[in-house]
């Protein structure tokens, strides 16, 4: 790392791919997730879930699930009520966002498919479920609000009245003199894009084991989470408890992508109900209930249109963007997240002078929809590189041609969007130029031409994206949610020299855990096998936000340095005592603590022992701190924004409608990499989630708005045999924000993969003269575009 | 209503009685702990659930325990200890080949079923043997490269 000072360390393992030090419990089998957990006096809760999109609870009658084998108790939402207050998922810097109360059990109403209107808990899951369906629900069925387009009408029925209409949140914006730029342009290109509904399927569904020790008056909540601490107030809040009252435990997480990081209604249920039992209380979603409660995604249709000048050059944007959140706004993050990045994103990677756009947020009786990997970015992704693409066409230009020609220039810092997004140092041209030489572009070209002759339509598509990392507290905090932008880190020597990490970032596959311990190695001067993180648990880390948004290495890394370079520090305070030698003129390599000539002086185990048995050989008037305490958060720009680009090559059979994804390649600037292998496969299992919605995903609702596709044979995923190798490279402009310098990287395959693939698409069918701008691309979308069905 | 089965768990012969609609998966998590084997969709899409019966990798989730009864049953808990698969899971390691690591067991088990047949399968093949089991994580190419890693070294091993 030339030019990283700070990061230039003797046995430094920033930018070494290292192994995980977690994985062999998870290879043998012998990880603990939270489905695996049991305590002694367990019960298990199964949730009545409405089968209509929106009903009234005429009556409940719990008589014969009563009375089945093994029940402990049949709990309503008038009853769980009592015990648990609603919420609201708004911020106030959304303005005028709204949202109305949220129960965890419904009390009143049924809004969506699958909202549990009850809760039987018995000694085993099976016998839960068994009196579930026992339990005899009257509904009186409502109008139902059935997607996006409906919730607007003028006369579409108002699914809480007392918010007065269904639109949520709307968003404009207006920058330079946007229909001047259109009148004068030589060329401008529109579109409709559309945006399939779909969701994170984790391979472990959503679970949780809460326990109330009614003897300590403590809640011990063991959860699959992004975010413990913000979990930990939420549950006090709603329960009415202290937060020194509440403990959330997070071990291993069978995979999350931002669905683990929400509020959900049966999970606030499930602890309140262990409060009720004063006795565990375990929940696990089985498959139909992830797909009718997890968080669901993007479902976006939007209209853009762009104006260019004959040389390429953009003018302007226009977009007018239309999403449908189901019928509350998800606590506490809000459904309006997502509509608003679309607006802060949109023409993001080039210079563009007049920006409009509006966003607007309805609400529907779907399931929820919240914040997912990459969350807006490959909706104003996939508009801004569509349109460019379609400009280009007008122009006769080469897609990479009037990118070139459009990119902020990488001299150009800092500067900022059209939106007002400020951007420290992007790479663009840089990135390009890295893209440009990993592909035979011409070679490609040419074979394209050359296929087409015999029939067989291939095509190369391209998409530069920003990504926002590292988020300051202007994400959330600003709005009055309780989810900190902050991290910290706690590093002690132990008395065998070992060293320990406690951090509030958390792990959930991404080698968290691999990439503190790594930072903390480099920075005390350890080998790596010396260092052991803890991470998980609000009893023993400091506060802090937890991994999502791509901010566990950009803030808890960087938190983790300072702390290890102040534990560096007091160890050879301690040095300097003991060797009589000035501290300043020490370091440590290897568990060494070495001299200005890099001799090995004394081990760290030997000065554990003496401060921590035989103090009294040590001065009077000094009293060592073997251990140190650091938080860090961003203070200069609101976000650490990353750049990069992606292309993707693929074949359309123009007879099935099928489509083969032959290559795909990524570069990314993510700044500092610590780990380039974790990066990498992040850049990886990013892109093909991305590819999964680009092709496959998609949440089928009927006009009843019932989900029909609700299981994973008839809800498609990526499966290996689809799939492509990717290749990953980098540029690396670190932010010079933080000492490490590193930005997050977890979202940057997810933010371009799909527009990349439906540029190809669409390159590949050029002879046809047809473009397609809705996503996930079946065969069915294919074919209809070519005319064939 | 419960049934007595018998069967060889990793070796270890195991009695127990067992409700008729359990299937092996929740049988071999519930009432023998082996918690490595996972739950992810309960209709055997996604092969988190896999396991050896009579030395064929089946789901867990699509048997019955009744119907394992006198069955040889090997879970990943099983294979770890005993060493079969320690190459494999040492490719997975240094390779990153697992993420969340909730896909892994079954995931391994099944390379291990393909490089039991084939000694060089291709990537092709070795994404097609895979390609009834679901990970979220990785995006597959890890997993491909590690075991193609191990059926390379396998090979020259036996050379």
């Amino acid at each position: 790392m030339s030019g990283q000072s700070a990061l230039d360390r003797p046995n430094s393992y920033i930018s070494r791919a290292v192994p995980r030090p977690n994985l062999g419990r998870l290879l043998q089998g012998r990880g603990q997730y939270v489905s695996d957990m049991n305590l002694p006096r367990m019960v298990h809760v199964a949730f009545v879930r409405s089968p209509y999109a929106h009903a009234r609870i005429v009556s409940i009658d719990t008589r014969t699930a009563e009375a089945a084998p093994g029940i402990v108790a049949v709990v309503t939402g008038a009853e769980l009520a009592k015990v648990c207050t609603p919420w609201i998922g708004v911020l106030s810097h959304l303005q005028g966002l709204k949202s109305a109360p949220q129960h965890a059990i419904a009390v009143e109403r049924a809004c969506w498919v699958g909202e549990a209107v009850a809760a039987v808990v018995a000694s085993s899951r099976a016998e839960a479920e068994d009196a579930a369906a026992q339990v005899e629900v009257v509904y009186e069925q409502l109008p139902i609000v059935p997607d996006m387009e409906a919730a607007l009408a003028p006369d579409a029925p108002v699914i809480h009245p007392e918010l007065g209409d269904n639109l949520a949140f709307e968003r404009r914006l207006e920058v330079g003199e946007v229909d001047a730029a259109f009148a004068q342009a030589d060329a401008v290109a529109e579109a409709e894009f559309v945006f399939g509904r779909h969701t994170g399927v984790t391979l472990e569904p959503r679970a949780i084991l809460a326990d109330w020790n009614a003897g300590e008056e403590r809640l011990t909540v063991y959860l699959g989470t992004q975010a413990p601490h913000m979990m930990q107030t939420i549950l006090a809040k709603h329960l009415g408890l202290a937060e020194a009252q509440v403990r959330v435990v997070c071990k291993d997480v069978g995979g999350s992508f931002g669905i683990k990081v929400h509020v959900y209604a049966d999970e606030m249920a499930t602890a309140a109900l262990a409060k009720i039992l004063r006795r565990p209380v375990k929940y696990v979603a089985d498959r139909v209930e992830s797909f009718l409660t997890d968080i669901h995604a993007r479902d976006h249709r939007c209209k853009g249109r762009i104006a260019v000048a004959k040389d390429g050059t953009i003018l302007a944007f226009e977009i007018d963007d239309l999403t449908g959140i189901g019928p509350y706004s998800v606590y506490p993050r809000t459904s309006a997240i997502e509509a608003n990045q679309v607006v802060n994103l949109v023409g993001g990677p080039y210079v563009v002078p007049n920006y409009r756009a509006r966003a607007r947020v309805a609400f529907t009786n779907r399931n929820v929809m919240c914040q997912y990997r990459a969350v807006g970015h490959p909706i104003a992704c996939s508009v801004t590189e569509g349109l460019v693409d379609f400009a280009a066409r007008k122009l006769g230009m080469d897609p990479i041609e009037i990118r070139r020609r459009n990119l902020i220039r990488d001299d150009a810092y800092p500067t900022q969007s059209a939106s007002g997004m400020k951007f420290e140092a992007l790479s663009h041209h840089a990135t390009l130029a890295k893209l440009l030489s990993m592909i035979d572009y011409a070679g490609l070209r040419a074979e394209q031409a050359r296929l087409r002759a015999q029939g067989i339509y291939r095509g190369i598509g391209f998409a530069t994206f920003i990504e926002i990392t590292n988020p300051s507290a202007a994400f959330y905090g600003v709005g009055g949610a309780r989810i900190s932008s902050q991290d910290g880190a706690v590093v002690r020597l132990d008395a065998a020299g070992g060293i320990v990490c406690q951090t509030s970032v958390t792990e959930q596959g991404q080698g968290t855990e691999a990439m503190i311990a790594q930072i903390i190695a480099s920075a005390v001067g350890v080998p790596l096998s010396k260092v052991r993180v803890i991470l998980g648990d609000t009893d023993n880390t400091p506060y802090g936000g937890g991994t999502w948004a791509s901010r566990a290495t950009g803030i808890g890394g960087e938190a983790a340095w300072r702390a290890g370079v102040a534990l560096r520090e007091n160890i050879l305070k301690v040095a300097g005592i003991i060797l009589q030698a000035d501290p300043a003129v020490l370091d440590i390599a290897d568990g060494q603590v070495i001299d200005a000539e890099k001799r090995p002086r004394v081990g760290l185990e030997e000065i554990a022992r003496i401060v921590y048995f035989r103090p009294d050989t040590l001065p009077a008037d000094f009293q060592p701190e073997l251990i140190a305490t650091r938080h860090y958060t961003p203070k200069k720009y609101p976000f650490a924004f990353t750049n990069g680009m992606q292309a993707s090559w693929l074949e359309v059979d123009t007879r099935t409608g099928f489509i083969t994804l032959l290559d795909h390649w990524v570069v990314e600037d993510c700044g500092t990499v610590i780990n380039p292998q974790l990066v990498d496969e992040q850049i990886r299992g990013g892109v093909v989630q991305g590819l999964g919605a680009a092709l496959y995903e998609k949440c089928l609702y009927d006009a009843r708005a019932q989900m029909l596709n609700a299981n994973m044979a008839d809800y498609l995923v990526p499966m290996a045999a689809d799939m492509p190798d990717i290749h990953v490279g980098h540029v690396q402009t670190p932010t010079a924000e933080s000492a490490l310098g590193a930005k997050g990287a977890g979202e940057a395959g997810t933010a371009g993969a799909a527009a990349a693939v439906v540029n190809a698409v669409n390159d590949a069918l050029a002879p046809f003269g047809v473009t397609i701008s809705e996503i996930p691309l079946t065969p069915e979308r294919v074919l209809k575009a070519l005319g064939v069905i | 209503m419960k049934n007595r089965v018998r069967m060889i768990v990793n070796g270890d012969p195991v009695e127990a009685e067992v409700a008729p609609r359990q299937h092996l998966a929740d049988f071999l998590r519930e009432a023998l702990g082996l918690t490595g084997t996972h739950i992810g969709c309960e209709h055997g899409v996604c092969g988190a659930c896999s396991v050896r019966l009579d030395g064929a990798v089946i789901r867990g989730c699509l048997i019955f325990a009744v119907q394992a009864d006198g069955a040889r049953v090997e879970t990943i808990e099983g294979v770890s200890d005993s060493g079969e698969i320690a190459d494999l899971q040492a490719a997975f390691a240094a390779r990153n080949a697992l993420q969340c690591g909730y896909c892994t067991p079954g995931m391994l088990l099944t390379a291990q079923e393909l490089l039991m047949q084939n000694a060089a399968p291709d990537r092709e093949a070795i994404r097609e043997y895979l390609s009834g089991n679901y990970c979220r994580c990785t995006g597959y190419q890890a997993i491909i490269d590690a075991v193609e890693a191990t059926a390379k070294a396998r090979r020259e091993a036996k050379q």
